[in-house]
């Protein structure tokens, strides 16, 4: 039954109610396909039975009454996530071995919806990374390969096993996470959809926590309307997380719509740099065409700030993480150095051999930036400056409804190839803007480059409105007509 | 940190610096730092307790837990 790996997760959803095939045979096609996958490196631990155990549970509800929306559905949950009883380390050596006694909520929101567990999916540790490659596991290997050539590629990241994982057809879906664009430039290098809701959209009560203040979840599938069927499913109000909307979650998946009719699409002429390259602004003039089809309007629209949000991000996310990771002591979970004498050293051994070297690099920026004497001059800046870039975004939203650019300003790279760290910090030029300013964005396949890799197109919408990138999305989806696979090699 | 790790690190944080720099550029003058991104009300829950009688939990993860304490090498002479 391989082809049940191949349905989008409205698919498998239609085709279980219908009693085309059982939740089983979904969760066994799923986990076959995980166990032949190994080669990419997409999960660090495998659940096969936590599957099985939520499709017999749909199974035996169908036909009795309403089922929940995700029944019958596995999905891969990457491991930031805190999944009560399986081993949770945030792809790092130093929560080697943590087993949470709890749940995260949207992984508890998930399993709510019915949903089972493939298992936990491989990522940038602490998801400090754009590439995989900082992972205590070692790097996830992209399906993707560029024509012709057999040189291993990144999937993106953080969320990188999420991405590889989807785009190979061993989950149908996945939760990511996304904090300067950790879910859309994955899903970007490997041809998926992904989105991340409004900033307090999803409860973060359990994922573990790289920038507080930027940290949001977020579904990764093949179809928009899967995004859609998923965030429905994770979102929701939660007094466990003080920065969570108490809001109505939206029925995003029943108000899909393509009809863009008098909305206007704003361009904004800061994206336009020259050193992307030309396939890629190529792919946006070609998005704006396809919005124009779909009913809406191009606008020309200037974010002044633009420029300042890399730097901006990467005072703030590096300080709010040396925060974040001080509790890492080897007293109370993960890693211990033991064989040293005072606890101090057993705190700076402990840290020096879980910690990888990514991990290392911004706890120092973070605690420079956050010193007494810097303080003002580095991380209240940088706040300053994260207040203009929000006010550009609602000026921009006075004329628009919804903002188009690329993704990212490569496709995937190859594993190894990137080396400097602030060369890899600028794959997330299109990304961070709307990270800082807490709004929904959304990745979407738009074609393959000349060497037959993927690249997304990222819409940006304003606060709340995760409705008009979704129906955006859905215009660009209908259009792009994206159907590429990458031809089994694992 | 080894030697020979802040020998590389060294060149790395400043030219990360020396790029974030670039913000004493912007006029920031007379603009409120951001601190929550999105406007809301801080909640306030009733003084109770709701959380606790869990010990064992809490120590299930310790590299070293002895007598329901974390135990750590010895910081009193």
């Amino acid at each position: 039954m391989s082809e049940l790996t191949s349905k989008t997760i409205a698919e498998l959803r239609d085709g279980f109610r219908s009693g085309e095939f059982s939740a089983r045979e979904v969760a066994e096609a799923y986990n076959a396909a995980v166990a032949g996958a190994k080669l990419l490196n997409a999960y660090t631990v495998e659940t096969p039975e936590d599957a099985l155990a939520a499709a017999e549970v749909a199974d035996k509800a169908r036909g009795q009454g309403e089922l929940p929306s995700l029944a019958g559905i596995p999905l891969g949950i990457k491991d930031l996530f805190a999944t009560k009883g399986v081993a949770t380390t945030a792809g790092s050596n130093i929560l080697k071995g943590f087993r949470p006694p709890y749940e995260s909520t949207v992984t508890a929101n998930l399993r709510k919806a019915g949903a089972g567990m493939l298992g936990k999916l491989n990522m940038d540790e602490f998801a400090m990374g754009s590439s995989n490659e900082t992972s205590a596991y070692g790097p996830v290997i992209s399906p993707w390969r560029r024509k012709g050539s057999n040189v291993g590629l990144t999937p993106g990241g953080s969320s990188g096993g999420s991405a590889a994982a989807v785009s190979a057809h061993i989950a149908p879906g996945a939760t990511g996470t996304d904090t300067g664009g950790s879910i859309r430039q994955p899903a970007a290098f490997a041809g998926i959809c992904g989105i991340k809701p409004t900033y307090g959209r999803c409860s973060r009560w359990g994922i573990v926590a790289f920038a507080s203040s930027l940290d949001q979840a977020g579904p990764m599938a093949r179809s928009v309307r899967d995004c859609a069927m998923l965030l429905e499913a994770m979102a929701g109000f939660d007094p466990k997380d003080s920065t969570s909307l108490d809001l109505p979650v939206p029925k995003w998946e029943a108000n899909l719509s393509s009809d863009l009719k008098g909305k206007r699409v704003g361009i904004p002429r800061e994206y336009r740099i020259d050193s992307v390259p030309a396939e890629i602004n190529a792919l946006w003039d070609q998005g704006i065409e396809w919005l124009k089809d779909a009913g809406a309007t191009p606008v020309e629209i200037s974010l002044p700030h633009t420029k300042y949000a890399l730097p901006t991000y990467y005072i703030i996310a590096p300080a709010e993480a040396s925060s974040n990771l001080a509790r890492y002591d080897g007293v109370r979970y993960g890693l211990r150095e033991e064989g040293v004498k005072t606890l101090d050293d057993m705190y700076a051994a402990t840290r020096a051999a879980g910690f990888g070297e990514e991990v290392k690099r911004r706890v120092m920026i973070g605690t420079y930036v956050l010193s007494a004497g810097f303080y003002d001059a580095y991380f209240t800046k940088a706040q300053r400056v994260r207040a203009l870039i929000k006010q550009d975004f609602a000026k921009a939203f006075e004329s628009c409804d919804v903002i188009l650019t690329p993704t990212a300003p490569s496709a995937a790279f190859g594993i190894g190839e990137t080396t400097d760290p602030l060369a890899m910090y600028l794959n997330d030029v299109f990304a961070v803007p709307a990270s800082l300013a807490g709004l929904p964005a959304m990745s979407v396949p738009g074609g393959l480059d000349g060497q037959g890799l993927p690249l997304g197109l990222h819409l940006i919408g304003n606060e709340l409105d995760e409705q008009i990138v979704l129906n955006a999305g859905l215009a660009i989806e209908e259009r792009a007509g994206f159907t590429a696979r990458p031809e089994k090699w694992w | 940190m080894s030697d020979e790790e802040l020998e590389r690190l060294v060149p790395e944080l400043n030219a990360i610096i020396g790029w974030v720099e670039q913000l004493g550029e912007v006029n920031t003058e007379g603009v409120e730092p951001l601190t929550a991104v999105i406007d809301q009300k801080l909640r306030l829950r009733e003084d109770a307790v709701t959380d606790g009688d869990c010990r064992d939990a809490v120590l299930a993860n310790a590299p070293n837990a002895q007598h329901g304490f974390f135990a750590v090498p010895k910081v009193i002479e």
